[in-house]
């Protein structure tokens, strides 16, 4: 655990570079982490997945996993890949400012 | 009389029968479980059956020989739970009323939701290992296979006992050195999580064990299909891995049964309140073990501290007192690391798995997060307790229902 500075704001990461404290989540903190996930520029469909996963999260208090993504109807699976590519769960999660999927260990 | 009725009598309802079974007033309450199965498995032996080190006789018993004569047991498949009626309705069209009811119908494989994966090669070079016949499938395999590309792939969280895929590839390394073809064995590890541990703690102290067993790792994998008539198992990202032996741990879905009723997500999971066990869609329906949608793990001691929680809070329900939030997420795993080894895991929805002692602080006699004999030994006498302690409802000597802090590096 770590206090690091991002567009302005001291915020606490863990050593791979996630917010561990959700309120001190912000747009801009947001876009720095994006650029680090080698994504340019953030687009609306970019944050339409970003608020769908804060929504379920807050709701459901854990990640959706890939299928569920896939029958929100928000996004399809292609097209996250092509969002955030890699590991469109685990980029995604981390600029959204949630944990990144997990198993118990 | 009032009736209690639960539906599933795996390793959680039959727990549930014989801590109520014991806690009900028997003038006023009458207590009914249904399940269609006569068998009742002990699963975590299914990881060592294709390995030859247990048989069917080992994880075999009939059901009913764990419930009380004193309960009506009907083996008979469900058709829908009318919750709006408190009603359920059986396959065969009798109709069973409830005051409160358990839902323990626990969560299988569905191989269907992976395209390919059911086709021509399942239970020939591709097998599951959480079904008895898939199990057996893979050891009778195993016994003639003579090397290759050998893959262990995780579909998808969650999955009931989220160790046993890594238990797996490490029992296989140990079973391919010993059968003298380990260096003709191409060993990979895929997962769509981003490593084998997603823990930082489990990671810095366990990270070691794939490397030093020379087993490859494919991370960030979502699998969109199997080729089975050419042997690669493919991503969205249109990565392909080719495999001679895949082992793969399909989709895990709640029973059908709940999607018909209308009670589940989108996996079947029953909404459940995390701490009470109370489902989230009726205040007299109650939902324990793999069947909820809740973020603790799905194994054996999850239930069994699920259980003693739920039947506190069936008592308050009954007598109309505030439930209990005590459930807090336990669990406490041994996970075999081949060769006579094994680490033992102790954690809940907040703590993560640390290192230190278990059950007593510096006596143990086991070790968390660290690999030792005496942990194997500990997985290997889990099979005993399952069977004549853990279905009975008895209490664990030393080892309580909310995860404790002693003894560990926190």
């Amino acid at each position: 655990m770590a206090t690091k500075e991002i567009a302005g704001s001291m915020v606490d990461v863990n050593e791979e570079g996630f917010l561990t404290d959700f309120g001190q989540w912000n747009e801009a903190i947001a876009e720095v982490i994006a650029a680090e996930e080698g994504i340019e520029e953030m687009s609306d469909r970019h944050w339409e997945v970003i608020k769908h996963l804060q929504d379920y999260y807050k709701e459901n208090g854990a990640l959706p996993s890939i299928r569920k993504m896939k029958k929100s109807g928000v996004v399809d699976t292609k097209e996250l890949y092509t969002l955030f590519p890699g590991g469109p769960l685990k980029k995604s999660s981390r600029i959204a400012g949630l944990k990144k999927p997990e198993s118990c260990i | 009389m009032k009736k209690l009725l639960i539906l599933g009598a795996g390793t959680a309802g039959t727990m549930m029968v014989n801590h109520l079974n014991r806690k009900l007033n028997k003038n006023e309450w009458k207590i009914t479980v249904v399940d269609q199965h006569k068998t009742h498995y002990y699963q975590p032996g299914f990881l060592f059956i294709p390995f030859d080190t247990y048989t069917e006789k080992d994880v075999i018993k009939t059901k009913k020989q764990f419930i009380p004569k004193s309960v009506e047991y009907i083996e008979k498949a469900i058709e829908v739970i009318e919750h709006d009626k408190n009603n359920v309705v059986l396959k065969d069209g009798t109709n069973l009323s409830y005051d409160i009811l358990i839902i323990a119908t626990g969560s299988k494989i569905v191989p269907d939701e992976v395209d390919g994966l059911a086709d021509e090669g399942w239970h020939k070079n591709v097998f599951d290992f959480y079904t008895i016949e898939g199990a057996t499938a893979l050891r009778d395999k195993l016994k003639t296979w003579e090397g290759g590309k050998f893959i262990v792939h995780l579909t998808e969280m969650p999955i009931k006992c989220p160790v046993a895929p890594l238990e797996f590839i490490m029992l296989a390394d140990a079973f391919f050195h010993k059968k003298g073809i380990r260096e003709k064995v191409e060993m990979t590890y895929i997962t769509p999580l981003s490593g084998a541990f997603t823990k930082q703690n489990c990671s810095n102290v366990l990270g070691y064990l794939l490397d030093d067993k020379k087993i490859n790792m494919v991370s960030d994998f979502d699998v969109e299909l199997v080729n089975e008539q050419e042997n690669f198992i493919q991503s969205y990202d249109e990565k392909k891995v080719n495999y001679d032996l895949l082992v793969t741990i399909p989709t895990n879905m709640g029973d059908d049964v709940i999607e018909r009723s209308g009670l589940g997500d989108d996996l079947n999971f029953v909404p459940t309140h995390k701490h009470t066990l109370q489902s989230k869609k009726k205040e007299n329906i109650f939902v324990i073990g793999d069947a909820t949608d809740l973020p603790s793990s799905k194994a054996g001691s999850v239930a069994h501290f699920q259980a003693e929680v739920l039947t506190k809070n069936i008592m308050k329900f009954i007598n109309e007192k505030e439930l209990v939030q005590e459930f807090d997420g336990h669990a406490n795993c041994f996970i075999e690391s081949g060769f006579g080894k094994a680490f033992l895991i102790d954690f809940n929805y907040d703590v993560e798995p640390v290192e230190g002692t278990f059950p007593l602080p510096l006596v143990g006699p086991f070790s968390l997060l660290k690999e030792t004999r005496i942990n194997h030994i500990g997985k290997l006498a889990f099979k005993y307790i399952y069977w004549n302690m853990l279905l009975k409802g008895l209490p664990m000597p030393g080892i309580t229902t909310q995860m404790s802090k002693l003894g560990k590096k926190i």
